[in-house]
């Protein structure tokens, strides 16, 4: 089962957090924190493996990739393969680079919403469903569409509506 | 002002972009912008319009996901902007809904119509939101309530669908496990799918139950074995691959079976992933299959020289799960491990650690540790400290089994304190006090080892180090008849720098300086009159052995310095401190009068050297070590409720508590408490006169002694068996009994393999061997009303869950759950063939197997 995704950026800013057991936000700020602290530490060309029982109990492991100014971290457990993880960042990734054709950072501070459909295509409950960054591409495009369509329905501009209803 | 304000906010909302652009143009400050949102959103969230809802209730998720806040409150709202028939606002509710419920979230049952509503949506993506929502949240209502919802999505002819609704078992299953009757069937049937999507799904939902209660799943073994031999997926081959390293474990037959297979898989070119896992599952759960054992030993050894650092971490990994049964591999990889020691990886550092400790025995322990405490100079801190650990632990384990020279390990012990990034002081400090009181043929380095650290002024300022110190100190004072030179422990014990240690410690330090004060008294009294006293006599022997010839100059500069050091230790703020102190000023203002005086009277000196003996007694007791599980042998009195709630206790004993505290502090004045009074000296000696037959001097001693007759299970007691014992039907087992203090349990010492060696392993002295932690009995009742469900769906009889229905009790008695289940697997056989009507051939073949499982493997065949 995977337990959390995270993307951080180098300084520490989260952009996108994920965890797939309840947690309250305290103890997820401070997990996304204890994550980054070690991260940091982390010399270049090294493995991207971590061990993280101290913040996420035992049999957590860790797995991250570096991109550029962003930091991507996959937390699992012991039902899953280190490298398969390794291979699994690249799916998102590779998925959001079609997405916004060469992604940044901004791409992902501004696109919370995207972000989460692509995700939640790949990763279900915690179990992997979904590894071909094409198929992923393609239910992210029909949500945009019913989302979209859902929009033109009310012609009515939401603000004058919310106005009208006073 | 206020209904201007929220007239233009309804008329502008801020979108979830807008937000985002705000907190960033904010430089500093942040929170003050966020919080000014947030009293927007909460104005918004309650607004009739959907939209203006759900965008509120967006920019609340991303501010809680992203930025700590809380979003509880907003559950209602959220089950709100779920009901919307947009999409995009269901979008962001069940969203939200996912996010933020538990199983405490109050509104949770009002989403029960809504997900069942979008569960029958003729719209995948609207399935597809229930399913994700349900599978992060579901509880035991949603499961039970949605059961058939899921089960006909499991039918469904859309892979987008069928795929989360097979994910979304795993959910129902854990919170209900009477969903199995319903839903298990179906999902069997998934195994044979041909649709890689729905495979990799199922694979990954067994995997997961299966981790959680391997025997349930045995007998879909076959179903697994075909997709291990069929698949070229490395998704679904890893999933399977971790299912059979589980089933294999409890059916080692299996593990025969799966051997060949896996093997054919380490030998085709396959992704890396996918070689590691079948590495895995053979090193974990096939290490008794030779042929597959080499094979992934040797791939092992391929990722060892790898120049990717997973790779080489993996690889370490995968050796630190075969090194206990198969130290060859680790053996033969020594130089790649020791190589990875200076890997700029921290974890390959770590992994390559570990295994180093795995090989270390009593041949080879002094060069590894020589090594590893070269790493540990050069290494940083945290990987410095990782290596002290590793070594202390490894050599200490089972009670130093592995140590021979034990003078070796006692100045290794003092070599660690010296490494400048040591933090394992405590360890340190424990176990030079345990090889102090164990091992007497180690005392004398011990007690070398200790001066060196105790003379050093440079390790005081060192935090870290001070139980490195206070043991030293301890042991400098408590065996320092093996000193040399007693007047310079006295010296470290007193140096200034000495105000830097906390007052634990410092008083420590004070008690040691006393023992060293004693015993030099001592040295000088006999030697000075070796006759006078018979008293003094008996103890002679070794101290006349020993290099600490007193003088009476010596002996007075000695109590001089111990008077200048202490006597502003008199008053300080610590009352640990300032007591010991105290005593020792009141031993010394005696016995300096009666050494003075010595001229004038010899009457005196006989009173002080007899004072320094009675003191000398009362240290003399032996210290020896207390098993970890002393208390447990206790036995319980009868009539002692332990767990009776203790308040009234509190409540009778208030009254008469205070009062004893009050007085506690002004009653004694310091004098009184530290006056030594030679007067009283002489009582006892007279009482001791009439009764000659006790040895025990003042009343201290005969106090003790008589604690220990009543108390003696506590203690270390010196007389081998007290009727005590025998009344609490102790006797019996005469192993568990505590060894006595100063004597060596002769089976405690093993005159095992070493008989060439140079020095003879010194005697350990060891406690009842069985300190290990009892084995906790299997924790698989969490999970046994769904084995029980996955067991009877198997089985497929209803018959049988009739019979669980009858017998509710049998549920409840874990100790008797195999049996019944062997029960259950018997009679199943003989009803197999009745039901198979409705199931295929092989199906009841599984039956079969499960009813038998020693044919597992001629139905793989």
């Amino acid at each position: 089962m995977i337990k959390a995704v995270m993307m951080m950026n180098t300084q520490g800013k989260p952009r996108l957090a994920k965890f797939y057991n309840y947690m309250p936000v305290e103890k997820q700020q401070e997990l996304i924190r204890g994550v980054f602290s070690v991260l940091c530490s982390r010399p270049e060309n090294v493995s991207n493996f971590l061990e993280i029982d101290s913040l996420f109990g035992p049999d957590s492991r860790l797995v991250y990739k570096h991109y550029a100014t962003l930091y991507f971290v996959l937390v699992f457990d012991g039902s899953e393969n280190e490298l398969a993880m390794l291979d699994l960042i690249q799916v998102p990734v590779e998925t959001l680079d079609k997405c916004f054709s060469n992604v940044c950072e901004l791409d992902i501070v501004f696109n919370y919403s995207k972000m989460h459909a692509v995700l939640d295509e790949i990763v279900f409950g915690g179990q992997v469903l979904e590894t071909s960054s094409a198929e992923v591409m393609k239910a992210v495009e029909e949500i945009s569409k019913l989302e979209a369509a859902s929009n033109s329905i009310s012609l009515v501009p939401k603000s004058v509506s919310g106005w009208r209803g006073r | 002002m206020a209904s201007s304000n929220s007239l233009m906010d309804s008329l502008f909302q801020r979108s979830l972009e807008d937000l985002i652009k705000g907190i960033r143009l904010q430089l500093h400050g942040e929170s003050s912008f966020i919080s000014k949102s947030l009293d927007e959103i909460r104005r918004e969230i309650k607004s009739t319009d959907l939209s203006t809802k759900s965008i509120a209730l967006q920019k609340l998720s991303y501010l809680a996901a992203l930025h700590g806040v809380d979003m509880s409150w907003a559950a209602f709202h959220a089950v709100e902007v779920v009901s919307s028939s947009r999409f995009e606002d269901k979008r962001i509710g069940y969203h939200a809904i996912a996010q933020s419920f538990n199983d405490q979230t109050p509104v949770l049952l009002l989403i029960t119509n809504q997900l069942r509503k979008d569960l029958n949506s003729s719209n995948e993506y609207e399935v597809s939101l229930a399913l994700e929502c349900l599978s992060r949240i579901g509880t035991d209502d949603l499961a039970r309530d949605l059961t058939s919802e899921v089960f006909t999505l499991l039918g469904s002819s859309k892979a987008f669908v069928k795929k989360k609704a097979i994910g979304v078992v795993l959910r129902v299953f854990d919170k209900y496990p009477d969903a199995v009757k319903v839903c298990f069937k179906r999902l069997v049937e998934n195994l044979e799918s041909s649709d890689p999507h729905i495979l990799s799904a199922v694979v990954g939902v067994f995997c997961e139950l299966t981790t959680k209660d391997p025997r349930s799943y045995l007998p879909l073994a076959p179903e697994f074995y075909k997709i291990l031999v069929d698949s070229r997926n490395n998704w679904v081959l890893i999933k399977v691959l971790k299912v059979f390293a589980k089933l294999a474990s409890i059916e080692p037959r299996l593990a025969k079976k799966v051997a060949d297979p896996i093997c054919e898989h380490m030998r085709r070119n396959v992704g890396k992933s996918l070689l590691f896992e079948c590495i895995r599952t053979v090193v974990s759960s096939l290490s008794d299959q030779e042929t597959a054992l080499k094979l992934a030993v040797a791939r092992i050894r391929d990722f060892l020289v790898d120049d990717d650092p997973n790779l080489r971490y993996l690889g370490l990994h995968a050796l630190s799960i075969v090194a206990p049964k198969h130290l060859w591999a680790v053996l033969e990889n020594r130089e790649a491990i020791v190589k990875a020691l200076s890997d700029e990886d921290p974890n390959v550092k770590l992994e390559a650690l570990h295994l180093l400790m795995a090989m270390v025995n009593e041949d080879n322990v002094s060069e590894i540790s020589r090594i590893l405490m070269n790493y540990a100079l050069k290494s940083d801190l945290l990987f410095c400290n990782e290596v002290i650990a590793s070594v202390l632990l490894a050599c200490s384990r089972n009670s130093y089994e592995i140590i021979v020279d034990f003078d070796w390990y006692v100045s290794l012990l003092g070599e660690m304190a010296r490494i400048p990034h040591c933090q394992r002081g405590q360890e340190i400090g424990h176990q030079l006090i345990d090889i102090g009181m164990r091992v007497k043929d180690a005392r004398r380095e011990l007690v070398r080892i200790s001066r060196a650290l105790l003379i050093d002024p440079a390790l005081l300022g060192n935090q870290f180090l001070h139980p490195i110190l206070s043991a030293a100190a301890w042991a400098s004072g408590e065996y320092v008849e093996f000193s040399k030179t007693s007047y310079d422990i006295a010296e470290a014990l007193l140096q200034p720098r000495t105000s830097l240690l906390p007052p634990s410690i410092r008083a420590i330090y004070i008690h040691s300086t006393f023992k060293v004060l004693v015993f030099s008294l001592k040295a000088y009294f006999s030697a000075q009159d070796s006759t006078s006293s018979p008293l003094v006599e008996e103890s002679t022997n070794y101290v006349s052995s020993l290099v600490n010839a007193f003088t009476y100059e010596s002996i007075s500069s000695l109590v001089d310095m111990i008077e200048l050091g202490l006597c502003s230790l008199s008053g300080t703020l610590d009352v640990e401190v300032q007591e010991r102190a105290k005593n020792v000023l009141g031993f010394t203002g005696m016995i300096k009068h009666k050494i003075i005086e010595k001229v004038t009277s010899p009457e005196s000196v006989i009173e002080a050297s007899r004072a320094v003996a009675f003191m000398e007694d009362v240290f003399s007791e032996e210290l020896g070590p207390v098993s970890s599980t002393a208390q447990e042998k206790v036995p319980l009195p009868d009539g002692l409720e332990l767990n009776e709630n203790l308040e009234d206790l509190q409540e009778i004993c208030g009254e008469f508590l205070k009062p004893v505290v009050d007085s506690n502090s002004n009653s004694f004045s310091s004098s009184e408490k530290i006056s030594f009074s030679v007067a009283k000296l002489r009582i006892s000696d007279q009482l001791e006169a009439s009764s000659s037959s006790s040895s025990h001097p003042p009343e201290s001693a005969s106090l003790l002694a008589e604690h220990r007759k009543r108390h003696g299970l506590y203690y270390l007691s010196s007389q081998k068996s007290d009727d005590h014992d025998d009344s609490n039907g102790n006797n019996n087992n005469t192993l568990n009994e505590y060894p006595p203090a100063n004597e060596i349990l002769a089976d405690s010492f093993n005159p095992k393999k070493k008989m060439n060696q140079s020095k003879p392993r010194p005697v350990v002295v060891k406690l009842d061997e069985g300190d290990d932690i009892k084995m906790k009995p299997d924790g698989s009742s969490n999970h046994e009303p769904l084995s029980r469900a996955i067991q009877t769906a198997l089985m497929g009889k209803g018959k049988e869950k009739e019979r669980e229905k009858d017998n509710p009790e049998r549920s409840l008695d874990s100790g008797t759950k195999e049996q019944s289940l062997r029960k259950d697997k018997k009679t199943k056989k003989k009803n197999g063939e009745k039901s198979s009507k409705h199931r295929s051939r092989r199906r009841s073949d599984k039956d079969a197997s499960a009813a038998k499982p020693v044919d597992i493997v001629d139905f793989l065949l």
